[in-house]
């Protein structure tokens, strides 16, 4: 078996083993990104050097026999918006074009002390506003099915990279549905934990009270082992939760009898794909062949819920990045008449439309005269949603539905109309207004051979309900293949794409003789 | 459209949010304002009288600790990032004069 095949899991076991090295690992990782990054641009940056240092020394370790973490040694993926101490952190922004981080995210380092190598930094939509991928400052990602699709946002570089295997995992961030609905689009299991349970410290905030890191892998068990190890309580994150369940592998048993199972009736309606609907019911089937108990029920105030998101994420975004200013790092104006003057022109020129639109909003909706409009307002419509929730959870240990109305959408089909980008979110943004855990687990292709995943949901801190879910029903479903190396490497020019290669026929491990152009080195994009 | 925005609001957001827009940028920012806010205007068929505005979902208390410092100076690495330096300061345009 390649490297670029295997799960995380499987990869840390032959390190451990001593089968594979962790140079080897990462050089691995590093091969499949050179050959398939000219098609796909999922990283920012690629730590070529840097990561081949980190897999030495943490080789060293192993071999000693002082690192035995599951997952020591095995590549890793971050999204953007993680502090990486000395390692380019952009969020995808021209206006953190040269923004080197002075410490690392508390997440991050967790991962680093269970002996993780980082090879780079995986594109996402500036300051993770946007469902595609599409408004990062450094160029789109493409869906490694068929590069003429968005890999879905805003963790799409994580996604794709994965679903690639150019990482065998990833970190993402997840404010709106930004690790599950990609996960979704890419056939990838991704994973959004309950508020507060990583902490959020060193992930540039977009909307604070929803924001939470995730695990995004190829299978259950390796989101499982990853939230295992980047979960913890930190001082430094006033919103972190101490939790004495972080176990979550222990939650991997083939096993879901009685377990109850709901379907928001108000996710099967109108609106959803009807390919994507019949993947996810039959899905809910699996789970009761192995004896969940299933119905349809309904959750309410489904709709309500991307109006309440907006209003919310936006008014936190004004607030949260109003740090970006040209004055202590990244991109300072050129021109500019005094001070004011430089911090808007600074901004101005740094942030994309879409982060201006949302800055906006959320700047209108916070100002006297508007806020107990629209800002309580949104407030109190998020109670009533945390309170449908609750009721929904009184009956059912984990609810099911879609986590996207649609399979990936065509590149350049979204941005023209937000409103109906946003529409995109309607299955996953309530999640982030309740603090829930949700899960999103590959379940099927649709016609033209886009991935489709099932969404599992479940109450505050119940994430290893969730996890068996989705473990039993991966068991039941079968193995899940990821779009083989031929398909996705070197065949698509800036324009073209490579439609034929995901409908499974023609998926071999036949090399690709890709130009090694993709890659950026830790140097960045840099030159805007 | 329901919502119309103003030139005078807009000039006001743009105050609030630091952003300068150019004339042609304004007109675009008004309409994506007034459509979002139209669409954002749907709340307003639920009842939410009685309702406490819901800003954390769990109960979230101060967090106290004790002010100690728990990193050396980091004065030259922090200025690595700044756009303009002086002295081992951040420097900014003149604002006082």
């Amino acid at each position: 078996m390649q490297i670029s095949s295997m799960t995380a899991l499987e990869l840390g076991r032959k390190i451990r083993q001593r089968e594979i090295s962790a140079v080897e690992a990462a050089e691995a990782s590093l091969a499949r990104i050179r050959e398939a990054e000219a098609s796909l641009n999922c990283f920012v940056t690629v730590d070529e050097e840097g990561a081949l240092a980190r897999a030495a020394e943490v080789q060293k370790a192993v071999s000693s026999g002082t690192l035995t973490a599951p997952l020591a040694g095995v590549p890793v993926g971050i999204k953007d918006n993680m502090c990486t101490e000395g390692l380019l952190t952009t969020c995808s922004s021209k206006i953190l074009y040269n923004f080197k981080p002075t410490y690392t995210a508390e997440a991050v380092l967790n991962l680093e002390k269970a002996g993780a190598v980082i090879v780079g930094k995986t594109n996402m939509d500036e300051f993770a506003m946007g469902s595609t991928t599409e408004t990062s400052a450094f160029g789109v990602t493409r869906n490694p099915w068929n590069t003429e699709h968005v890999p879905g946002g805003s963790s799409g570089g994580s996604c794709a990279a994965v679903a690639s295997g150019e990482v065998p995992y990833a970190l993402g961030s997840d404010t709106g549905g930004s690790i599950r609905q990609p996960s979704s689009f890419c056939g990838v299991t991704g994973l959004k934990p309950t508020y507060g349970t990583v902490s959020r410290y060193g992930l540039i905030a977009y909307g604070s009270s929803l924001d939470q890191i995730g695990p995004i892998a190829r299978d259950v068990s390796d989101c499982a082992a990853v939230l295992e190890t980047i979960a913890s309580w930190d001082r430094k994150d006033s919103t972190s939760v101490k939790r004495e369940d972080c176990d979550f592998t222990a939650a991997l048993v083939d096993d879901v009898k009685g377990l109850k199972i709901g379907i928001p009736s108000d996710y099967l309606a109108a609106g959803l794909d009807e390919e994507v609907k019949a993947a996810i019911l039959k899905a809910a089937d699996v789970l009761k062949t192995k004896g969940a108990q299933v119905e349809e029920f309904d959750l309410s105030l489904v709709e309500y819920a991307i109006p309440a998101y907006y209003v919310i994420a936006s008014a936190e975004a004004s607030s949260n990045l109003s740090r970006f200013d040209g004055v202590k790092y990244g991109y300072r104006a050129k021109e500019y008449e005094g001070l004011h003057s430089m911090y808007k022109k600074s901004r101005s020129e740094g942030f994309g439309e879409e982060v201006k639109r949302r800055i906006m909003l959320g700047s209108f909706v916070l100002s006297s005269g508007y806020y107990d409009a629209y800002y309580l307002k949104a407030l109190r419509t998020k109670a009533l949603i945390k309170q449908a929730f609750d009721r929904a959870f009184e009956k059912y240990d984990v609810i099911l539905g879609p986590a996207a109305p649609t399979t990936a959408p065509k590149l350049g089909e979204s941005l023209a109309d937000p409103i109906k980008m946003y529409l995109g979110d309607i299955y996953t943004i309530s999640v982030n207004l309740a603090g829930l855990p949700g899960m999103t687990v590959p379940c099927g292709l649709d016609a033209k051979g886009l991935p489709i995943g099932v969404q599992l949901i479940g109450d505050c801190f119940q994430e290893k309900k969730i996890i068996r879910a989705a473990y039993a029903y991966e068991q039941g479903r079968g193995p899940w293949e990821l779009p083989a190396p031929a398909c996705v490497a070197g065949t698509a020019d800036a324009a073209g794409g490579n439609g034929g290669c995901a409908d499974g026929g023609v998926r071999t491990a036949a090399g690709s003789g890709c130009a090694d152009d993709g890659a950026r080195t830790a140097a960045g994009k840099g030159g805007i | 459209m329901a919502n119309i925005i103003s030139d005078e609001t807009m000039e006001y957001v743009g105050i609030l949010a630091k952003l300068e827009l150019s004339d042609e940028q304004k007109e675009q920012a008004k309409k994506d304002m007034a459509r979002m806010l139209d669409y954002i205007d749907m709340l307003n068929e639920l009842d939410t009288s009685g309702v406490e505005p819901m800003s954390h979902v769990f109960p979230v208390n101060n967090v106290f600790r004790e002010d100690e410092v728990a990193n050396g100076d980091e004065r030259e690495k922090i200025l690595k990032n700044a756009p303009a330096k002086k002295e081992g300061s951040f420097m900014v345009p003149k604002t006082v004069e």
